[in-house]
């Protein structure tokens, strides 16, 4: 749905006009301005995606607007008007009344921003006494309708959950109740879908475009995706660095863009039809799974049983030398419980794990240990992954070091590991805090080589980084796995990212593996109803990349399939 | 999404910018530094023995040759006190050392290693933690009389156990993180894992509370020697406030002294315990970067 919707409101009056808008950041910031000299308007009826990667300014903008910048950053020039009112000057009682009131905002992660000890519908019920004059009986009725209206099925019974009882989606929907339930004029869209499962995802973006149209909302829809650009936008404001580089109409900016980083952004965007060769399973397995099987029992003591999360369920799988086997599935659905299983970071219940004929599950912990060298995996969080008190050569070096290797080689070997991942080999004696998140992912790439695995598990490894970082990264795996004959188990939710890396593709759901194929096959001709509600919930399936838009997985491809 | 995230991970200009940002720990290190130069000077302050009777008892504070006045025996209540400084400050620290070491090595193991072991470790923790602490120390300075020794490991044996929970939780959380996973895929061995991987992440708050457990222990000290069950060769600050108890009527300045330098040291000390917290764990911060 990319037409554009004219304001039927001609006027010079817009329903949020920020002219100028500029705003400090503290000192001893990476740069002085989180915003700067930003000039936008929005419309009734009208979707604004605000594009950007992060530290863009874009929440920052959406901060400003709704008048809860921390207190350290201040505008220092520009305004904001809301049907011709300066907001910024307005005194804070009135600042309240519009805020909740006639601007409402949906913010990124469901999980925390209801509060847990409160139930839903009291949660809502709050909004209405602060905002509205109604009864109590009244409000009742007017919190069930709402929940009602964001397709949450039984309201009356679901008003009196708690949050922990309802799934991501779920929340999110009551998060849109609430931000409805005054019936506002501006709706702010923080990445309201970006913690969400794809499928979740469709479903959510479908909502806010009905419940904007029935209501002639405007809707500010701040994303990093232009996937969900492609799905909901009627106008695209691309930002970079705190600064507006292109805004128009979704048509313009998705299909003839003129700014080069709003370009380099697009191009970036991974595409679901890539036109890989077909992988030839002629080399022999490397690893094998046979009939895996984990049960997690969650809670419970010596008295109550707990919960069971059935996570692995007879999984089969087989990885050949030079493969590229990706692991797609919602969260939930047991994909990482089997990365973790064949590194041994988690012990399944039954089955078997064969890696070159050698089943890894039924070796002692001495046993295992020389497998561990040719078995190495990337997390998902490069911040997380990375030990924050240790140097980057020092941790590159660690993995070598306990298999024996003396340190003054391992070093050398790291410094040539950092040029291999694109990083200078002065990196070696700098601390991780040091690097941005793409380059902490080179180095968490960089230790895993350091021990010349032959099998990758890459567990998520683009999913915390921004999209042309996640390009770069991508574009990195795929080079070092034709340079170094690797073998690749890459675990991700998301199914563009799968279709531009992988060569085989298994599709788990639930703790099964529904589907197994060549990637070709799979994206094509989905045989499973579940892949096929996958690939339909792909956010800007029906957007082509512009053609003179190079996208950068293909701008150096490597000779594929060579020996 | 928003800008900048500030990792002051290491000590350095960092971690000394933050802890004077807290006006008290300041504060609170200046009188510990003096207390500790009183201590180690105590000889050439006051170069006899505490001990010796160098004056008229009953002497009031601000006397000709007694600055703080005089005991029941004629002892230099000031002499008292600097070389008091010395056993309160020696066993506040060694005592703290020692329910360090114990405390973190049981919690490391049970914390890392889970399961059983865990188990095993924390009901033996809290068989320590249900007889009160003071009672133990008594009980245990009683039997193996009263000696600095004595006195340093029964005040360490009824601290460790709050230290080995602090590290079990720390070593658990940490052990489930990324990077640790990462090290045992890369084959390093437990022993590496714990003591170069979690041990140097999990000693921000053990710090803090060691600090904080240096007070305790001169409390405890104090309270012990009050008893009489100081180490009866060294003169310290409890010994002397409870030898003059029962001339608190007459002569105030022989508890008051020795009381108010147990108070403003274990004040500095908990000052500076929370300095460090502020400086070593910003995120919990209580008055943050702004």
């Amino acid at each position: 749905m990319t037409t554009d919707i004219k304001a039927d409101m001609k006027a010079d009056t817009h329903l949020l006009d920020v002219r100028g808008l500029t705003i400090n950041l503290p000192p001893g910031a990476d740069r002085p301005f989180a915003v700067e000299d930003l000039t936008f308007t929005l419309d009734h009826g009208e979707i604004l995606c605000v594009v950007g990667e992060s530290g863009s300014g874009k929440s920052m903008t959406a901060h400003a607007v709704m008048g809860l910048l921390p207190k350290a950053v201040k505008v220092s020039a520009g305004g904001i008007r809301h049907q011709g009112t300066d907001v910024l000057s307005l005194p804070e009682r009135d600042q309240r009344a519009l805020r909740g009131g006639r601007i409402s905002m949906i913010f990124q992660e469901p999980m925390t921003a209801l509060n847990p000890l409160m139930r839903v519908g009291d949660q809502i019920d709050e909004v209405l006494r602060y905002h509205t004059t109604l009864s109590r009986a009244a409000r009742r009725a007017r919190v069930v309708e709402l929940l009602a209206s964001v397709g949450l099925p039984d309201p009356d019974h679901l008003r009196r959950s708690y949050p922990f009882r309802l799934s991501g989606g779920q929340r999110q929907r009551v998060m849109i109740a609430m931000a409805l339930a005054v019936e506002p004029d501006i709706l702010i869209a923080d990445e309201p879908t970006t913690a969400l499962d794809v499928t979740t995802q469709k479903q959510i973006l479908e909502l806010i475009r009905e419940v904007q149209a029935k209501r002639r909302m405007g809707v500010m829809f701040i994303t990093h995706d232009f996937g969900v650009v492609a799905e909901i936008a009627h106008r695209v404001a691309v930002m970079q660095k705190g600064k507006l580089v292109e805004i128009g109409p979704a048509s313009e900016v998705l299909n003839r863009p003129k700014h080069p980083y709003t370009r380099q952004l697009i191009a970036a965007v991974p595409h679901l039809i890539e036109h890989r060769e077909d992988f030839t399973r002629e080399r022999k397995p490397v690893l094998t799974a046979e009939g895996v099987n984990k049960t997690f029992h969650i809670g419970g003591s010596m008295f109550r049983p707990g919960r069971t999360v059935v996570a692995g369920n007879n999984l089969s799988l087989t990885i050949h030398e030079g493969e590229t086997v990706g692991l797609v599935g919602e969260s939930g659905s047991g994909k990482s419980t089997l990365g973790r299983s064949i590194v041994g970071l988690i012990k399944p219940d039954s089955g078997k794990i064969l890696f070159e004929g050698v089943d890894l599950l039924s070796l002692s912990r001495p046993a295992f240990r020389p497998y561990r060298r040719h078995v190495q995996m990337v997390f998902q969080d490069p911040y997380a992954s990375l030990n924050p008190r240790h140097t980057v050569g020092d941790i590159i070096t660690q993995g070598p070091v306990a298999f024996g290797e003396d340190r003054k080689r391992a070093l050398d070997k790291a410094k040539d590991l950092l040029k291999l991942v694109g990083l200078d080999a002065s990196a070696a004696d700098r601390f991780p805090h040091e690097f941005s998140g793409g380059q902490r992912q080179r180095i968490s790439i960089a230790r895993a080589l350091a021990l010349e695995p032959k099998l990758l598990i890459a567990d998520e490894p683009v999913s915390a980084l921004d999209v042309s970082v996640q390009a770069q990264v991508l574009d990195l795996l795929e080079d070092l796995r034709h340079r170094l004959n690797l073998s690749m188990l890459f675990i991700t939710h998301d199914l563009r990212v799968a279709a531009q890396i992988c060569d085989t593709i298994a599709v788990m759901q639930k703790g099964s593996i529904v589907e197994i194929g060549p990637a070709r096959e799979v994206f094509g001709n989905p045989q499973h109803a579940y892949t096929r509600q996958l690939l339909d919930a792909i956010p800007g399936k029906g957007w082509t990349l512009p053609e003179d838009v190079v996208p950068a997985s293909r701008r150096h491809a490597p000779v594929r399939n060579s020996a | 999404m928003t800008a900048a995230v500030i990792t002051p991970s290491r000590k350095g200009s960092g971690f000394w910018a933050a802890f004077a940002r807290n006006k008290g720990a300041v504060i609170g290190l200046v009188f510990l530094t003096l207390v500790i130069l009183m201590a180690v000077f105590a000889d050439l302050l006051f170069p006899t023995s505490p001990w010796d009777m160098t004056t008229i008892p009953f002497q009031p504070p601000l006397s000709e040759d007694a600055l703080l006045g005089s005991d029941t025996l004629g002892r230099d209540i000031a002499s008292g006190i600097a070389h008091g400084a010395r056993v309160s400050l020696l066993i506040g620290l060694t005592s703290t050392a020692v329910a360090v070491l114990i405390g973190v090595l049981l919690g490391a193991v049970a914390g890392f290693y889970g399961g059983r072991v865990d188990d095993a470790v924390m009901r033996f923790t809290e068989l320590f933690q249900t007889i009160p602490n003071f009672v133990l120390a008594v009980v245990l300075v009683a039997i193996f009389t009263p000696s600095l020794a004595s006195i340093v490991l029964a005040i360490a044996i009824v601290s460790w156990p709050p230290l080995a929970r602090l590290a079990r939780g720390e070593f658990m959380s940490l052990r489930s993180r990324e990077f640790v996973q990462a090290a045992v895929t890369t084959g390093q061995s437990n022993l590496t894992i714990i003591w170069r991987q979690i041990l140097p992440n999990s000693l921000s708050p053990i710090i803090v509370s060691a600090s904080l457990m240096v007070a305790t222990a001169i409390l405890l000290e104090s309270s012990l020697s009050f008893l009489g069950l100081g180490d009866p060769n060294l003169m310290s600050w409890g010994y002397m406030v409870g030898a003059a108890r029962t001339v608190i009527r007459q002569a105030w300045w022989m508890s008051f002294f020795p009381g108010i330098a147990i108070l403003l040291t274990v004040l500095a000390l908990n000052l500076v315990g929370e300095g460090l917290n502020d400086a070593l764990n910003p995120k919990l911060a209580r008055k943050g970067r702004a």
